[in-house]
Parts: C-alpha cells; structure tokens; sequence
C-alpha cells in the first residue's frame, strides 16, 4: 500500500466506494498516467479530486464507470469495492445493469453531451426504460418529475423539446435529472460547471449539494477549480501527474496545506482580503508522461527537490485523516515556500 | 415542414428552367445535322427542306426554345426524328424499367452497405475491418461489365439458376420480373454498396467519438442499442443524401449494365438517341433525368429535415 487514503471523516459510516492501487496506461507508454490510487467515499460526503489537465482525473474516472476504450487504455492494477461487491478493474470494471443505475456520471460538455436526434424527455425515459421494468407511461410520468426536481420551468414541455432548444445550464440540469433518475448511490461528476458562466456554475453547485443532500448519495467530484472545491467538498485529494500529493478533509487541506504544489495551487488563487502583492504561480509545466521524473513526479518544479525526491515519497498523514506525500511534510514554514516559489 | 417543402420546390424551378436552357443550347451546339441523318442516303434538298420545315428546324433559336418548353410543360417532348414516336411515350415505356433497376440496386446496395459500414466502424482496426475494406475496394475497382459477364457465365451458364438477360415487365409476372433483374441489380447494387460502405464507416467513426455517445454508455445501455439508436441516427444524414445522389445517377448511368443483361431501359434509349441525332430524344431525356435528380435532392432534404431536429424549427 502507498500510504493512506483519501477517507471520511466520519469514520463511522462505511464507505460506499473504494478504490484500491488504481494504476493506469496509455497503450504505447510505459510510464502510467495514474499511479497507485486510493480514494474511499462514503454517503453524503463529496470527494473534489483537483488537479492541473492532463493529472489524470478525468481518465480515472471513466475508468470507474467502464467508459474507456479498451484499445487505448490498459490498467495494470486497481480493485473497486462498490456497495459491497469487488470490480477487479484490470479485466472487467463496472458492468452494464450497474452504470447508469446504482453509479451515474455527469460530464463537462452540456452542450454536446446530449443527442441532438432524440427528444429531451425520451432520452431521460430511457435511463429508467433500461434499467426498471416499467411502462413507457411510467419511465416519462418520472422523467418529469426528475426535471421539476433538477428546477427546469415548464418541465410537461421541454420533456417533447430537443436539446438544441436549452441553453447549456438547462442542458446540464438535464444532464443532471438523466443521471439521477434512477436514485444512484453514487454520482461522478467530472467538472459539471467548467463549461458553465459564473451564475449558472452557482446554480449547477447549488443543485448537486442540494439532491445530495436529500438522496444521500456520494460523490466524486472532479475540478481544477478551487473555489469550487471550497464550495462543495467534504475532502480533497490533490493530484499531480498522476498520483495523489495530498488529500484530507477540505478543512484541513485548506487551512493548512502541506505539500509544496498544493501550497503553491492555494497560493495562485486571488483572494477578496489580504495583500495584493503578486499571485504566486508554480514555475513550470506538468511534464508530459514521457518525460515524468521517476520518484516524486514534482520534484522537477518543487524549489525544496533534494537528492532524497529521487524516491518515491508515500502517502503519509499529518494529522486526522491529513496524508501527504512529501518527504520534507510537515513543512514548518509554509511563508517560506511561498517565497521560494 | 410544409412551407420548407413549399420553399424548396419554389427553388427548384429555375433550376429546372436553367438546365432546360443549357440542355437546348448544348444540343444546337453538337456537330452534325439532324436532318441528315434522317435523310439517310437521300440528299434532295426538297426532302431536306421539307424535313426542317415539319420539324421547326428553321425557326430561330429562342423560338424552337419557347416552342419545345411550352410543348414540354404540355407532356409533349416532341416527335422522335428517327422512330417517330411521341418522346413522351418512349420515355413512359422505359422509365419504369430502368426505375425497377435502380430500386433494385440500390436495395442491394444498402443492404450490403450499411451494415458493412457499421461493422467495419465498430470494429475498426480489426481484421473485421480490414476485410470489410478490401472487399469494398474490391466492389468499387472490378468494373460492371466484367462482373456482369462472369455473373452470366456462373449463374446462368454453369448453374442455371437465373436466366442471363431478358426483362419481363413487374406488371405481368412480378416474381418473373424480380428474378430476371436480380443480376443486373446486383451488378449494379456491389459498386455503390462500397461507396456506402467507406460513407457509412466515416460517418459513424466521427459520430462514434461523440459526447452524446459517451452519454449512451454512461446510462448503461447495451453497446448495440448505443451504436444502432444513438450513433447510427445521427450518421443517417451523409448516408440519405448519397443514397439519393447514387440514385439519381443510376437512371441515366446504367447504360452498360442494361447492354450485357439487355434490358430494355433509359440508358439504352440515351445511347441510341445521341448516336442516331435524335435531338428530341435526348432532350427529353436529359430533363427527365434532371428533374429527377431535382427530386431526389428534394426528397433528400426533407430527409435532412426529419432526421435532425434542428432545421425542424428554422
């Protein structure tokens, strides 16, 4: 095991969802473009995964719905426990009856997301239609309920209207009834608002924690976003090339971030108080894969590198439930990281 | 939806006005006398004359033009110089053959076509899809009049199951019918099944890399529902439209096929026309030909408009 994982704070519930050494690769490149992950999520609670593009969120979790083409992707190594039953993900992830059912997915892009051909309230239907056994009368009577749930006006008509007729926020709440229909215990969310203006980001958020909290659901979100983070998590895992620096409760991770490029990520977020001196930014580039440094992946842009970053620092905690992988954690004075930057 | 159909027949008539002119036009320009032919060995100029007088052939241009489109708009194509026939009549009496013909082929065409195209997409990179390629690159590159024969020489020749040519009008015995232009439709129906073939296969690749199918699978569908509802209809577009295209083509394209399996048809009538000067003929067969493909375009944009939402609303 690589240390300790992304969990609850409230460790009494169980966790729906966990996910053990995940590891995954492009076909053609050695080097994986996930390494090792471990995430646990329990009802209610939201996980937000952040990370810069291209750190391998994203494809980590299509890779728990099943979605990844098996011709591009190979997956040396990652168990999934998932309300009580063990996906070995090498050979087969989650099967067809479960995705879309017990374990839903919104994506990034509402406005190409949906099937321009089908009509709004067929393509919702279907969801129920394939997973229950229901009338069509039936499967429609809750596709508009679940649309007045997700708050879309005059839900009777834009059941019969096509999604070229929405704007993308209506789009993405479609998205959003499409997914929950079915009552899942579980919803990934791969950055839901990134496409979204600002209000209507608000309004998508508002959304998500509210049905969250009435349905009890977990929930992986994923987002580069850290104000949104603050907005909506219950825990953070950070990760950088492919692994996981730091993760923990969002207080925790927030108040007192411990690894150098989450500090350097907290520390590129324009605040409305304090100084106004400069943001900070973290000097350089995600390597690409090819060119990921073997031992800890950011040690090529972290200004505390030593000789010692050559190995592979483990997950290892800092305090409750606060894990970091970095060999000089805790850091002491975070002040001076900020100016080494 | 009826004032977009409205809309588009409105658009096709100077269409339809314009080729009359370039088809009048490029007929006038074509070397060699109408009248000569006819006259055969016969060069008496008062034979001469009198032929381009019964014929019109003196009048200016633009009133043969205003003559031969107010005849047309009549249903009257004119006289054929070298049968004597009504155009009309020769054309009644081969079109519905060379339409068998077309429906037929295109009948193969699509059903070979399509599911090979769907196939070689789902499956691509594959040896599936290797196969489905080559087979298709096989169809387009052996040319018609080679398959014809060797089809006659297996099927009829050896085996005798089909008779080798002949037409029996869909009328009088159906079956008959059906069976004697199966050849020549399947014939036909290989070429344009590889051209569908690498349409459909493009077509679905890109719709195939889609969010919306992503969508599909994300709900759990089974992969077989995704490719045919949710990937497929959206592919349909580019597939009517060829398929209409393809038809078009095939009325007035099939000359060599009907010749090997001598079928009575348009293209025939086409050929003989133009080699015997017979300007009526050709004339009235190049409108028709043109007003079908106007047809066929049409058809194919009201298929446009059914299949994607949302021109319905424009």
């Amino acid at each position: 095991m690589q240390g300790s994982e992304a969990r609850s704070d409230t460790e009494s519930t169980n966790p729906i969802l966990q996910l053990h050494q995940f590891s995954l690769r492009f076909r053609g490149h050695p080097e994986p473009a996930v390494d090792g992950l471990n995430l646990s999520v329990s009802a209610g609670e939201t996980l937000c995964i952040v990370g810069e593009s291209g750190c391998g969120k994203s494809v980590s979790a299509m890779a728990l719905m099943g979605l990844l083409p098996q011709d591009i992707i190979d997956i040396p190594n990652g168990q999934m426990d998932f309300e009580g039953h063990r996906y070995d993900l090498r050979s087969d992830g989650l099967d067809a009856s479960t995705r879309g059912d017990r374990m839903a997915m919104i994506f990034q892009e509402p406005m190409t997301s949906l099937n321009p051909a089908f009509r709004i309230g067929d393509q919702i239907a279907e969801a129920v239609l394939h997973h229950r056994n229901c009338t069509r009368t039936e499967a429609t009577e809750s596709a508009l309920q679940m649309l007045r749930r997700v708050g879309i006006p005059a839900p009777q008509q834009r059941l019969r209207e096509y999604p070229h007729q929405l704007s993308g926020g209506m789009r993405q709440r479609v998205m959003i009834a499409m997914a929950l229909i079915n009552n899942p215990s579980f919803l990934i969310a791969d950055e839901p608002t990134t496409a979204l203006d600002v209000t209507i980001q608000a309004q998508i958020l508002d959304l998500i924690r509210e049905l969250q909290s009435e349905t009890g659901m977990g929930t992986l979100f994923i987002t580069h976003d850290l104000g949104v983070v603050a907005e909506i998590a219950t825990n953070v895992a950070v990760m950088y090339g492919g692994q996981i620096v730091e993760s923990g409760p969002v207080g925790a991770v927030f108040d007192d971030p411990q690894h150098p490029y989450t500090i350097g990520l907290m520390s590129s977020v324009p605040r409305m108080s304090g100084s106004r001196d400069r943001l900070i930014t973290v000097p350089g580039t995600v390597p690409s894969l090819a060119d990921m440094p073997q031992g800890c992946r950011f040690r090529t842009r972290c200004p505390f590198a030593t000789d010692n970053c050559a190995a592979r620092p483990a997950l290892s905690d800092v305090g409750p439930d606060h894990a970091v992988a970095c060999h000089y954690a805790p850091l002491e004075q975070q002040d001076e990281v900020r100016c080494a930057m | 939806m009826l004032s977009f159909i409205l809309r588009r027949i409105l658009i096709a008539i100077p269409t339809i006005l314009l080729i009359s002119v370039f088809v009048f036009s490029l007929q006038k320009l074509l070397p060699g006398d109408p009248v000569l032919a006819m006259a055969g060995e016969e060069r008496d100029p008062e034979v001469l004359e009198f032929l381009r007088e019964k014929y019109r052939l003196n009048d200016p241009i633009p009133v043969q033009y205003m003559t031969w489109v107010g005849n047309a708009l009549r249903g009257d194509l004119g006289i054929s110089l070298r049968t004597n026939q009504p155009v009309t009549e020769l054309i009644a009496e081969k079109l519905p053959v060379t339409i068998q013909l077309a429906v037929m082929a295109i009948l193969f065409a699509l059903v070979i076509g399509i599911p090979a195209g769907i196939l070689s997409a789902v499956k691509k990179g594959t040896v599936t899809d290797y196969v489905a390629n080559i087979v298709a690159l096989s169809g387009l590159s052996i040319p018609n009049f080679w398959l014809g024969i060797m089809l006659i020489l297996l099927v009829s020749v050896k085996l005798d199951l089909l008779p080798a040519s002949g037409y029996v009008p869909l009328s009088e015995d159906p079956v008959k019918s059906i069976t004697t232009m199966l050849m020549p439709a399947f014939v036909l129906g290989t070429a344009l099944a590889a051209t569908l073939m690498r349409h459909t296969r493009s077509a679905m690749l890109g719709v195939l890399k889609s969010d919306y199918v992503r969508t599909a699978r994300a709900k759990g569908l089974h992969e077989r529902r995704v490719v045919l509802k949710h990937a497929f209809r959206n592919a349909l577009t580019p597939i009517v439209t060829l398929t209409a295209l393809l038809f078009g083509e095939l009325i007035a394209g099939a000359v060599l096929t009907e010749q090997i399996f001598t079928i009575p048809g348009f293209g025939k009538l086409v050929v003989d026309a133009v080699f015997n000067r017979d300007y009526a003929v050709v004339q009235g067969i190049v409108l028709v030909t043109a007003v079908g493909f106007i047809f066929m375009n049409l058809l194919a944009d009201v298929a446009y408009v059914l299949l994607n939402p949302r021109l319905r609303t424009a």
